[in-house]
């Protein structure tokens, strides 16, 4: 930062004790390319705000036909014109947190494993394993989920569920109902298998800002392993774990093939069974966006568009400050 | 001694579910990689490249939606690139400590995890709806807009790596700051900003939701951009709902093709990287 200063500050201290033809001209351009990287950055910014306001606009026959009745209503009916986000809302939340309930605990694992556990020679070919799992693009977990898990899922794990989980009082109804494999439940899990790997690696991340001192002084006072973790890493990192899982819930809710193959598409919920087919905010758009009739339609969907990059955008910049909050905490101590 | 035995006992339990966490992990990543490959190079022939997407029970391939990808994802790198790379070097060289770099940082990160369906419905918003329905181009700026931020942000990371010495004796010589930049820093960030590069095309090669109603899908040999453009990943989705098993062979082949390219550009940009950081 403060060499940064003085470069700046060298050149202009230049700038009129030479003032030669060239030095004239190489100013000129150094100032247009300046402006240039400003225009464009300020075009990223623009885009924020374009895609917001594009959205607002597109959705407005709709926000303007139905106000807050949308999101408090179920009915989904494009020949009669009425359009609720009840049901597409409940199946991105739903799944969503199922995806968070199986992958956090799982990433916890997986991070605690990477920075304690691992001998130093499989730490690399194992952290690059996991990150190579969240390159494959989102469609081949869909048809895999969809072509693959489900039948198998469908065939052994849920009947398995309901003979176990759903035999339970309260909680048995989200394990009743005819074993598809496809639905609520199946969503969550494959979106849970997608976002693994985005949670482990800032949480591998953030564990290793730990300052080995503390570790080394948990450890010279004979605490184990886990003792270390839990009293230790964990506390230190809190702000970081908590924005990693956020950043994660961000990707499970605006994540589109995975869910769409795999959750059965019907806009219609009989009960509170997470074995039925349903709809995410995501699946609806991917399916009905194209064929969808222009007007009132057309807008509702890109209601629920807006929706759903709003929210993302919220859970984002909250794991965006957490992140940052622990990285700042990082600075000062060093 | 009873307590110190809880205390192993509760620690080996824990690492045994870390253990069993890092299995898991990596059981997916194998399940999906073995059904891919199995089941994609089954599927492999001269005729998937040459023939176009046929309808359900005939013979095709998918090649119009093979070059269909390949067209659309190489402008949007054409175009993607050079502007990441200049908003990049704004927020690493201008704009550290301005209001602007600041608050365009932390735009570019929420846009680096947007939902892409999203980045779908804004290009259709903007163009498909105004400018005479589906096509290419469409797809091609939905996916520039994808693959912006991860360049802009691997450009700043690699160029806020570069030394600050290298900086101040470039200008110590007496060149001007863009000399600096294109002679020194971007130079000496090179590879980083190359591997920034094949992320972003690794991610956009596979992109499929932001294409569902830019580009749309052509059933036929299609390389006119202002017409919907078939593509490979919209293809394998309509395929892989299909309840042919043709089509689904067919959806297994392109899927194998897609993950073999994103990883191959995945593990060309570690290595790259890497030889960098060692020299």
């Amino acid at each position: 930062m403060r060499a940064e200063r003085t470069g700046e500050s060298a050149v202009r201290a230049s700038g009129p004790a030479s003032r030669t033809p060239m030095a004239i001209a190489h100013a000129r351009v150094d100032l247009a390319f300046e402006w240039l990287t400003r225009i464009v950055a300020a075009c990223v910014l623009l885009l924020l705000a374009g895609i917001i306001v594009s959205l607002i606009v597109s959705a407005w026959p709709s926000i303007e036909r139905f106000g807050f009745h949308f999101l408090t209503t179920s009915e989904w009916n494009p020949p009669m014109e009425r359009f609720g986000a009840l049901v597409p809302a409940y199946g991105t939340l739903v799944t969503s947190i199922i995806a968070l309930l199986i992958a956090v605990p799982v990433s916890f694992g997986i991070a605690l494993f990477l920075t304690e556990l691992s001998p130093i020679w499989l730490k690399r070919p194992l952290g690059t394993a996991i990150e190579l799992l969240a390159a494959i693009p989102s469609i081949v977990y869909g048809m895999w989920g969809l072509l693959v898990f489900s039948p198998l899922f469908g065939e052994y794990a849920q009947p398995w569920l309901a003979a176990t989980l759903g035999k339970l009082p309260v909680i048995g109804v989200l394990f009743s109902g005819p074993p598809i494999g496809i639905g609520l439940l199946c969503a969550g899990i494959i979106l849970a298998i997608m976002i693994i790997p985005f949670i482990a690696s800032v949480m591998r991340d953030v564990f290793e800002l730990t300052p080995p001192m503390l570790k080394e002084s948990a450890y010279g006072l004979g605490a184990t392993t886990w003792e270390v973790m839990s009293g230790v890493v964990l506390p230190y990192t809190r702000a970081g774990v908590v924005g990693g899982i956020m950043l994660g819930l961000g990707r499970a809710l605006g994540e589109t093939m995975a869910v769409t193959f795999v959750i059965g598409n019907t806009n219609m919920l009989q009960n509170f069974s997470l074995f039925q087919s349903g709809n995410s905010v995501t699946s609806a758009l991917a399916n009905e966006f194209a064929e969808a009739s222009p007007g009132l339609h057309t807008a509702a969907l890109i209601e629920l568009g807006l929706i759903l990059f709003v929210i993302t955008l919220l859970v984002l910049a909250a794991s965006k400050l957490l992140l940052a909050r622990l990285a700042r905490a990082e600075g000062g101590a060093a | 001694m009873n307590v110190r035995s809880r205390r192993r006992i509760v620690n080996g339990l824990a690492l045994a579910a870390s253990l069993a966490a890092m299995a898991f992990g990596l059981a997916w990543l194998v399940s999906i990689l073995w059904n891919v490959i199995s089941l994609g190079i089954a599927g492999m022939s001269v005729s998937l490249f040459t023939l176009e997407t046929p309808p359900p029970g005939g013979t095709g391939g998918l090649g119009n939606a093979i070059v269909g990808s390949v067209i659309m994802v190489g402008l949007a790198t054409l175009i993607g690139t050079p502007v990441g790379i200049l908003a990049g070097v704004f927020l690493a060289e201008y704009g550290r400590r301005s209001w602007l770099g600041a608050v365009t940082r932390f735009v570019n990160d929420m846009l680096l995890s947007a939902p892409s369906i999203v980045i779908g419905l804004f290009v259709y918003a903007i163009m498909v709806a105004r400018f005479g329905g589906f096509s290419g181009w469409a797809g091609v700026l939905a996916l520039t807009l994808l693959m912006l931020p991860v360049v802009v942000r691997t450009t700043e990371n690699m160029l806020l790596l570069v030394p600050n010495s290298l900086r101040e004796a470039a200008i110590a010589l007496g060149a001007p700051r863009y000399r600096v930049i294109a002679g020194v820093t971007l130079r000496a960030a090179r590879a980083g900003v190359i591997t920034g590069v094949l992320l972003a095309l690794a991610r956009i090669s596979g992109e499929t939701a932001p294409l569902l109603f830019t580009s749309l899908s052509n059933q036929f040999w299609s390389i006119d951009l202002a017409e919907p453009m078939a593509n490979l990943p919209v293809t394998i989705f309509k395929f892989a709902m299909s309840p042919f098993e043709d089509w689904q062979r067919l959806a297994w082949a392109g899927v194998f093709l897609i993950t073999m390219g994103v990883l191959v550009l995945n593990i060309v940009a570690r290595t790259l990287f890497k030889d960098e950081l060692k020299r």
